[in-house]
């Protein structure tokens, strides 16, 4: 039931627990029950909403940062990567495997915001060797969705 | 010219609704629930696959039967789905859709004179095809309290003489009846003792909910006797694609690929080597669209619950087919009112033989948010059907 109800919910994370219990043929009550220990088993992170800001007023730039770093002694890149991840405009922090070491997005108000963010906090942490960082120009499809256009129903009618 | 025009095909009756299909037409802003196809594009590695073979030039036609490389796939798939073998050069034939695989089985059948059985509710091509090929069709009413399954005293009651065919329409269409194992055993038995053949339409069998589906074929003593049609419309969302197939005794496809030989030369080459890619890595596809068939199933019948209106549960396809009787209309008089006031288009029942009357069919080919939208107004509508007949909910 955990696998169906997460594939729903990844989806659609405003549909309504008695719902999903129909849909998926089981017990109201048990949908509500594995809901709250996914959420307190930190499987369920948080419901978010997915944007698409450029259809907006909001001015917003996205950047992806490489970043190549020293790992420490007895912890790995964890505690770089804590370093990184306070900062609240970042968006999300990977570790990759390639070429570089840490993946970071970031979300600004302007090119010049995240340019600033990246010489005066990131680049002058101690153990970041170097950093590389990608505009987004666009975004054709996140999570999944497609963000540019609606599909419409093209299906003819016919005559059984 | 004194006599323009055959004489049987005029005589074959339009489809009873026609005038209902064409206000349906007309509505632009209807929404429509009445679709007998998928909602969902054909997966993108199955397209992509179609595109490759253009880029590659295979715009050729085909050998009659299909590519081989299609027919093994589909002997594959069917031992792996259905536990029952062919052999790909002899026993199998890609056709254009389940369709053409109907007519030309059932005019590789027939003399002047064979009766057909038809079990209906069901699809509306099974009648004027036997009647094109020369055999007389006879009807065998479903019941709903049967579930609209075939039973076996169904069947006996309805042989005669003269029956050389039986089409098994299962899982169905318009109802979502399905027959499991249980219910084919208690039929194949009748078919072998009456010694009739099996035009097997097995054309939503990925579409089956309770238990994987059984095709009749693999049942003992029924390959022999049996012509299984399938293809890839339905279950792999491939219906502009026009591919379907048929697979039984050597003899009959023999026959059948030859009529399919003149009539048609082959199907389409691009979609054929799309279809391969679609039995090879289509599975889990399939998995994600029948899940999603299913859960909308279950809202639809909870759906039904809520607001009275009875309907039987069906574990196939992609139609409910509840009931309407209590309201005093035809099917007709209903879906013509319900599309005027409530601006929603759904199938009569009697699009689908007469003994669909008192019911509707719902298409569940739609995504669960235009159910929502659908299913609130058809509850609207019922409540005030009930309040009009003076009945309390």
């Amino acid at each position: 039931m955990r696998e169906k109800i997460l594939q729903i919910v990844e989806k659609n994370s405003r549909i309504n627990l008695s719902e999903l219990a129909v849909i998926l043929g089981v017990e109201e009550e048990d949908v509500i029950n594995e809901m709250a220990a996914m959420e307190e088993e930190g499987v369920i992170c948080g419901y978010h909403t997915l944007i698409d800001w450029e259809k907006t007023e909001i001015e917003k730039v996205s950047a992806l940062i490489e970043v190549r770093v020293t790992p420490q002694r007895g912890q790995g890149f964890d505690n770089i990567a804590e370093r990184i991840y306070k900062y609240p405009e970042v968006n999300a922090v990977y570790l990759i495997s390639g070429g570089y070491d840490l993946l970071v997005t970031l979300e600004g108000k302007s090119l010049k915001e995240i340019a600033t963010f990246v010489s005066d906090k990131l680049s002058t942490l101690e153990s970041v060797l170097s950093t590389a960082t990608h505009f987004i120009l666009k975004k054709y499809k996140d999570h999944g969705t497609v963000l540019s256009r609606k599909k419409k129903d093209e299906r003819e009618i016919y005559i059984p | 010219m004194r006599n323009l025009l055959s004489d049987k095909v005029v005589a074959l009756k339009p489809s009873g609704i026609r005038k209902f299909f064409d206000i349906v037409s007309e509505m632009k802003d209807a929404i429509s629930l009445g679709v007998g196809e998928p909602d969902f594009d054909t997966p993108w590695h199955i397209r992509d696959e179609g595109i490759y073979s253009l880029e590659k030039g295979r715009t050729f036609y085909t050998s009659n039967s299909g590519l081989k490389d299609l027919r093994v796939e589909i002997c594959r798939y069917l031992k792996r789905k259905m536990d029952v073998e062919y052999d790909w050069k002899k026993e199998t034939i890609i056709t254009v859709g389940g369709s053409e695989a109907i007519d030309i089985g059932l005019r590789a059948l027939l003399n002047p004179g064979d009766e057909v059985l038809i079990p209906q509710p069901s699809y509306v091509s099974y009648e004027p095809c036997t009647i094109l090929a020369g055999g007389t069709p006879v009807i065998i009413e479903l019941k709903e309290e049967n579930e609209f399954r075939l039973t076996a005293e169904e069947l006996k009651a309805a042989i005669t003489d003269q029956t050389k065919v039986l089409i098994l329409p299962f899982p169905n269409n318009p109802t979502g009846a399905i027959m499991e194992r249980h219910n084919l055993e208690a039929v194949a038995e009748v078919i072998r003792e009456k010694d009739i053949f099996v035009l097997s339409d097995e054309i939503y069998s990925e579409l089956s909910y309770k238990e994987d589906h059984v095709t009749i074929a693999a049942l003992p003593g029924m390959r022999e006797r049996t012509v299984v049609i399938n293809g890839f419309s339905k279950g792999f969302a491939m219906t502009g694609w026009r591919l379907g197939y048929a697979c039984g005794p050597a003899e009959v496809i023999e026959q059948m690929t030859k009529i399919h030989q003149y009539a048609i030369m082959c199907a389409p080459t691009t979609s054929q080597y799309a279809a391969v890619e679609a039995l090879r890595n289509g599975d889990e596809d399939v998995q994600m669209m029948r899940d999603a068939y299913n859960q909308r199933r279950r809202y639809l019948l909870h759906a039904f619950r809520e607001m009275g209106l009875p309907c039987f549960e069906p574990y196939g396809a992609f139609y409910v087919f509840p009931c309407i009787r209590e309201f005093g209309m035809t099917s007709e008089e209903f879906a013509t009112r319900f599309l005027e006031e409530e601006k929603v288009a759904v199938v009569p029942g009697t699009a689908f033989g007469e003994c669909g009357e008192g019911f509707l069919r719902i298409s569940y080919a739609y995504s669960l948010e235009n159910l929502k939208v659908a299913i609130g107004r058809l509850s609207r509508f019922v409540e005030r059907l009930k309040k009009e007949n003076g009945k309390s909910i």
